[in-house]
């Protein structure tokens, strides 16, 4: 794993901005897949603007939890609320809560038989019902921001995987979501491609955007976050600001795994 | 050393040294080969032919086409077009090729519908629905389809009974061992503003889906333009069936003595052969559709859904145009697969090509080797036309990388 250093990244924090306003709100969730207990009572408040880095070990639950809030995945006991909205079986209520959250994955799941350009503008066209001229202007405006504008017209395959995250980034923001969910978003990339997707996330946190994001760029997450959540065995360990976070853990747990992954 | 006396001299034409060793120069020896495979290839052919006549010759066996144009003397049970048994044979390789097209284009669309269907349920959610598509699938994949013809002439449709005790069916049609006999449709005056009507009707559906997604894609208001295409195609060529006057009347079969008079009759041969290869074709195509949408990786399916793309959507906009990549190329095999079973025909007595031409016009006229080879041309012209428009129609969906 490549752990791009905090001084490499320059973010303003001045411009990230905490709302009172609750954006997502888990509530006692439990879930189980069989008779693994994936989530164990996690609670959870995010309030609008905050940047929430999860880290953990692998198959801590950090992936599942992220992916309850925009029902990838079900729970099967307590409240997710977002943005007001609880997630219930109700699929008109599913289908608000996805329109409102993006999600960037760590394969990215471009769509490879469309275009750039189309990848962008499928879900404003089909989803938000917007002229397609509309949602390639919006689009376009979006590549922009990521920084490949010029690769429009190409289709994923053509691209680099850095290339191809920014993508699947503004793929997402082409839907105008209110929160973002990352999923190990830098994890399937080559390491000299890791800077240019955390640059654009940075921006993204500097626009005041809500995310959630699960990673291990530690950098990111001192330079980004405003709360990280340390999570083992289905549950919320430990959480605290980066600071704090990294220069005193309180659990044994949380030590050992920072020892672990920062050399 | 050798390598530097000799290098210096001939600089451009490598390791070759001195010019009595042009056999080592690829260039040289690669048309060298081709010509004398070339050169090979044309004496094995000339042998071939030659061979042939000379002992056709000294068997005093005749030969050349001419007994195309001779008179048949046999009857064929199926004939689409007007045969009887003074048209020449010419005319009863035709009668044979167009029944073998009719059994292999109706028998590629009803097994593409079938597969396809099973092929979704094996996938779906829904435990028995998948079990029973499973327990289709294995057991007419693995099951020789010579038998299952035999299965389906012999053990089903043979020992229906008799015409007067068959299966009544709605309309007036009748499941006996004479067949399926359906009401004939009749074709009265009137019917050209019928077919009118259709065309039109199926022109302005086009145009109505055409002006719909270019309206959805300027404004974003979308209209439901497959509901109001089928409305239109529905509607249209009845108003215009009953303006006319309603042209287009049903004979039905009626009992007179032991058999059924009138009606259209689909023989006993035919639906076993029809059912055959349909049933033994779909379970492949079943698989084939299975592997392509398969192929498509959950995380597609995971992104629409994060976009807020609905299943359904999500299944057109996204999985399909990626699996039907992966399924044109095997599904083209399956449609040539099932035209070149049908010349099992002849074990269940359908007179297509093999049976009519390959059989009895051989036998009669004796010019096997000329019988044979056009036999085999048929299929081959058939079987290639086929790929082509499948090689087509999948370089239209490729996916580009890179």
């Amino acid at each position: 794993m490549t752990n791009i250093a905090a001084e490499d990244l320059s973010a303003d924090r001045s411009k990230m901005t905490v709302g009172s306003q609750v954006a997502v709100e888990m509530i006692g969730v439990n879930k189980w897949y069989g008779e693994f207990h994936v989530l164990r009572d996690i609670n959870l408040t995010v309030r609008k603007g905050e940047r929430i880095v999860i880290c953990g070990p692998s198959g801590s639950g950090k992936s599942t939890m992220i992916r309850c809030i925009n029902r990838l995945e079900e729970h099967q006991k307590g409240q997710i609320i977002v943005d007001g909205t609880e997630l219930t079986n109700d699929l008109k209520k599913i289908d608000e809560v996805r329109r409102e959250v993006g999600m960037v994955f760590q394969h990215f799941n471009l769509f490879p038989h469309l275009t750039i350009l189309e990848n962008c503008t499928l879900a404003p066209i089909w989803v938000r019902k917007m002229p397609k001229r509309q949602a390639e202007e919006a689009a376009m405006e979006y590549l922009a921001k990521v920084r490949i504008p010029e690769q429009a017209h190409k289709y994923p395959g053509q691209l680099s995987g850095g290339q191809q995250q920014r993508v699947a980034i503004a793929r997402s923001l082409c839907m105008n979501p209110k929160i973002m969910l990352f999923d190990e978003p830098t994890s399937a990339l080559d390491p000299e491609m890791v800077k240019e997707v955390l640059d654009v996330m940075i921006s993204l946190a500097e626009s005041g955007m809500t995310m959630l994001c699960v990673t291990h760029e530690m950098g990111f997450a001192r330079q980004v976050a405003n709360r990280v959540i340390f999570m083992d065995q289905g549950q919320i360990v430990e959480q605290n600001d980066p600071e704090a976070f990294f220069t005193n853990p309180q659990h044994e747990r949380t030590r050992l795994f920072l020892s672990q992954i920062l050399h | 050393m050798t390598l530097r006396d000799a290098a210096p001299s001939t600089p451009l034409s490598g390791q070759r040294g001195s010019g009595s060793s042009w056999l080592y120069d690829p260039t040289i020896r690669g048309i060298v080969f081709q010509v004398l495979l070339v050169v090979g290839l044309a004496l094995f052919g000339w042998w071939v032919v030659h061979n042939t006549i000379v002992n056709l010759r000294a068997a005093n066996i005749a030969s050349g086409f001419d007994f195309l144009s001779t008179r048949a003397g046999y009857d064929i049970a199926q004939k689409p077009i007007d045969y009887t048994i003074d048209d020449t044979h010419g005319r009863a390789f035709l009668v044979g090729l167009l029944n073998t097209l009719v059994v292999a284009a109706i028998g590629v669309v009803l097994a593409t519908v079938l597969g396809f269907l099973v092929g979704i349920a094996r996938l779906s959610p829904n435990w028995l629905l998948a079990k029973v598509a499973s327990v289709y699938v294995e057991t007419f994949r693995n099951i020789p389809l010579l038998l299952q013809l035999l299965f389906w002439y012999k053990a089903v449709l043979s020992v229906l009974p008799g015409p007067r005790q068959g299966l009544a069916l709605p309309m007036g049609s009748n499941l006996s061992n004479r067949g399926l006999i359906i009401p004939r449709p009749v074709i009265g005056e009137g019917f050209e503003l019928v077919v009118g009507a259709v065309a039109v009707a199926l022109a302005a559906a086009f145009g109505l889906s055409r002006w719909a997604r270019a309206r959805q894609m300027a404004t974003g208001q979308s209209f439901p333009s497959g509901l109001a295409g089928l409305a239109l195609v529905v509607l249209l060529p009845t108003f215009a069936y009953v303006l006319a006057g309603m042209p287009i009347t049903l004979e039905y079969p009626e009992l007179k003595g032991f058999n059924f008079a009138g009606g259209l009759v689909l023989k006993p041969e035919f639906m076993a052969l029809l059912l055959g290869l349909t049933i033994y074709t779909a379970s492949f195509i079943a698989e084939v559709v299975r592997a392509g949408v398969l192929a498509v990786s959950h995380g597609q399916t995971e992104a629409a859904y994060a976009l807020g793309l609905r299943p359904s959507r999500t299944l057109r906009l996204v999985i399909v145009p990626q699996a039907m990549r992966v399924i044109i190329p095997p599904l083209t095999s399956q449609y040539l697969n099932l035209t070149k079973n049908s010349s099992l025909a002849v074990a269940v007595g359908y007179p297509d090509l093999v049976a009519v031409f390959a059989g009895s016009t051989l036998n009669i006229t004796g010019r096997a080797v000329e019988v044979i080879f056009i036999t085999m041309s048929v299929y081959l012209v058939i079987s290639l036309l086929t790929a082509a428009f499948m090689n087509w129609f999948n370089a239209r969906v490729a996916l580009i990388e890179r």
